[in-house]
């Protein structure tokens, strides 16, 4: 007990204080999982209203491979994104390995199925006839697209939590295509497991209340605007 | 001759192997509400989605105003000049005024006038004062007339209407035909109004297309296509319930007998001698007496003698067939039901006016 109330202790004084590790690790953590998920978006948004409302050849086969993507283990992820940015590998020559880049892409990877699978149920969900009636109405392609996903936009809200959840909580890619160098690409879980492992409990308590926390305030957030929007 | 606002030609459109639509020629005249009737899946709201330039025909052609629409690179500009009403509102989860307005943002209409608009149509509809409510808290009436003003704030061409009762209650169905007839009329808007509905298309239309497989099989006025419809078909779709096949016995200026197996019918008609032919009579043109009861003086040339084999009550009227030989359908009040015991088995006269009657040729 006492090792839970001392990690409590040190966690709020190491925020409090605005320990410097402690925010390099958080904002690390932050810009990773945040630019991850914007991409992840870029890429999602479109394929899932693709695969929603289009038909085309190769259609299905795309979607049997989102939904095996939505629960591909990160490890495998990890592994797959080091072979390809291995010094010999086919992308080595970009010296992408143990960088910051390197565990953008690795959750990107994470991130992409499970948005362009929610964004594909979201768009899904409409009325198909919605679509007639705003190209009834006037719409361009673009506006339909913009008016479509305004009306999906409690299931898109969802799709933003759900990859950027998915990819702060992640610890297995980052960890083997980041390799937790201090300051460059440690973040909260790398540091929770180094920190764990040193037997430090308190302190990976701290990183790991932080992130509890981080996770928490994003779904606040996200959970405000749905709220005043809808 | 009106000018024409829309026309069709030559419009085909296959599902798979099956022809859905096969319209050679149809034309909607400037300001008029051209009603297209027909039963369930008879291409009618396919020949509306071709018209809404939502659905390329693999045949034929759609002009404006004379003018041949293309329908690949300026698509959304014709689009652009109609406007769609589908049978369910489909209101976007915004408010009612962001409803109404979505089309002319669409068009990247100046704001104020956006605004201008909405109030009107809103109010001319019977729902000014909504514009800040959400759209999904609307009734199903409320839902449609803000749908119907969400498009005709865009002053449209050619107004578009796809079964807009249909998903309404008895009342507010009723209360909006009541309503939508002289907003129409008064805005002077180019009209396609689709429906299954019979009612709803003689109480809105100004002429009727009756649409069966595909094919238009009559255009008429409402009155004509009613009394005269051109087809057992058409006849049968709007409601005629007695068809009885015979042949001219006699042809005198234009008044014919024609025997029948429940005898002969007189008939105001010009086919020939020997012709053979289907007499048409409405339920609601016949006229039921029991055969025992009070003999009330008549003017109809056509009375014929049977039972009654079935009642069906529809709330304040009831359909009967009596079977004169051949089954002759009528209508008849609730009340005179009651009062002259209509039952099954009861013996009856059948009487229609030589005029009530409408004679086709039999194909």
């Amino acid at each position: 007990m006492d090792l839970i109330l001392g990690g409590l202790g040190n966690a709020l004084n190491l925020l409090w204080q605005r320990d410097p590790e402690v925010m390099s690790i958080l904002w690390l953590s932050l810009l990773i999982s945040g630019s991850a998920t914007c991409l992840s978006l870029l890429l999602g948004i479109p394929l899932g209203t693709a695969l929603a409302l289009a038909r085309f050849p190769g259609r299905r086969a795309i979607i049997s491979l989102v939904n095996t993507g939505m629960g591909m283990p990160p490890v495998v992820v990890g592994l797959v994104v080091s072979i390809f940015l291995w010094r010999s590998g086919p992308l080595g020559a970009l010296r992408l390995m143990y960088t910051p880049t390197a565990m953008v892409v690795a959750q990107c990877v994470i991130a992409s199925p499970i948005i362009v699978g929610i964004t594909m149920a979201a768009m899904g969900q409409l009325d198909p006839k919605l679509r007639l009636q705003m190209l009834g109405l006037g719409a361009s392609r673009w506006q339909l697209l913009l008016v479509l996903l305004r009306e999906a936009r409690l299931p898109m809200l969802a799709a933003v939590m759900a990859g950027f959840g998915g990819v702060i909580s992640e610890v297995g890619a980052v960890m083997m295509v980041g390799g937790n160098i201090p300051g460059d690409t440690r973040v909260l879980t790398t540091a929770i497991v180094l920190e764990t492992s040193k037997g430090n409990f308190d302190t990976a308590l701290a990183l790991g209340l932080i992130l509890l926390l981080l996770a928490y305030a994003v779904n606040l957030a996200l959970t405000l605007v749905q709220q005043r929007r809808a | 001759m009106a000018t024409l606002a829309v026309e069709v030609r030559g419009v085909q459109v296959l599902y798979g192997q099956r022809l859905a639509l096969d319209v050679p020629e149809l034309a909607v005249r400037q300001g008029e509400t051209l009603g297209v009737i027909g039963p369930n899946g008879c291409g009618k709201s396919t020949l509306l989605r071709v018209l809404a330039l939502l659905q390329r025909p693999q045949a034929g052609e759609v002009y404006f105003a004379g003018e041949r629409l293309d329908l690949g690179r300026g698509l959304l500009h014709q689009r652009r000049r109609l406007a769609i009403v589908f049978q369910e509102a489909l209101l976007l989860d915004t408010s009612v005024y962001d409803n109404v307005v979505m089309g002319l943002r669409f068009r990247g209409a100046d704001e104020a006038e956006a605004r201008k608009r909405a109030n009107f149509w809103l109010a001319r509809l019977g729902v000014g004062g909504l514009e800040r409510r959400r759209a999904k808290t609307l009734s199903g009436g409320e839902a449609q007339r803000v749908s119907l003003a969400r498009s005709l704030v865009l002053q449209p061409e050619l107004l578009l209407l796809d079964e807009p009762f249909s998903a309404l209650d008895a009342p507010s169905r009723a209360a909006l035909i009541d309503d939508l007839g002289p907003i129409l009329r008064e805005a002077a808007v180019t009209t396609v109004l689709v429906t299954h509905d019979r009612g709803e298309a003689i109480a809105l239309s100004e002429r009727l297309a009756v649409l069966i497989d595909g094919t238009v099989r009559q255009l008429g006025t409402p009155e004509e296509v009613f009394s005269a419809p051109a087809s057992e078909e058409v006849a049968t779709f709007v409601g005629v319930e007695t068809i009885i096949p015979g042949r001219v016995a006699t042809q005198v200026a234009g008044l014919a007998t024609i025997e029948t197996r429940a005898g002969r019918l007189e008939t105001i008609c010009d086919w020939p001698e020997h012709q053979s032919v289907l007499v048409l009579v409405r339920p609601e043109d016949v006229t039921l007496a029991p055969l025992n009861g009070p003999r009330k003086q008549t003017s109809a040339r056509n009375v014929l003698q049977g039972t009654v084999s079935r009642v069906v009550s529809y709330g304040p009227l009831a359909r009967v067939v009596v079977d004169c030989g051949i089954p002759i359908v009528a209508l008849i009040t609730h009340q005179s039901r009651l009062e002259l015991g209509f039952a099954p088995g009861l013996a009856v006269t059948a009487s229609f006016k030589a005029t009530a009657v409408h004679v086709i040729k039999r194909e």
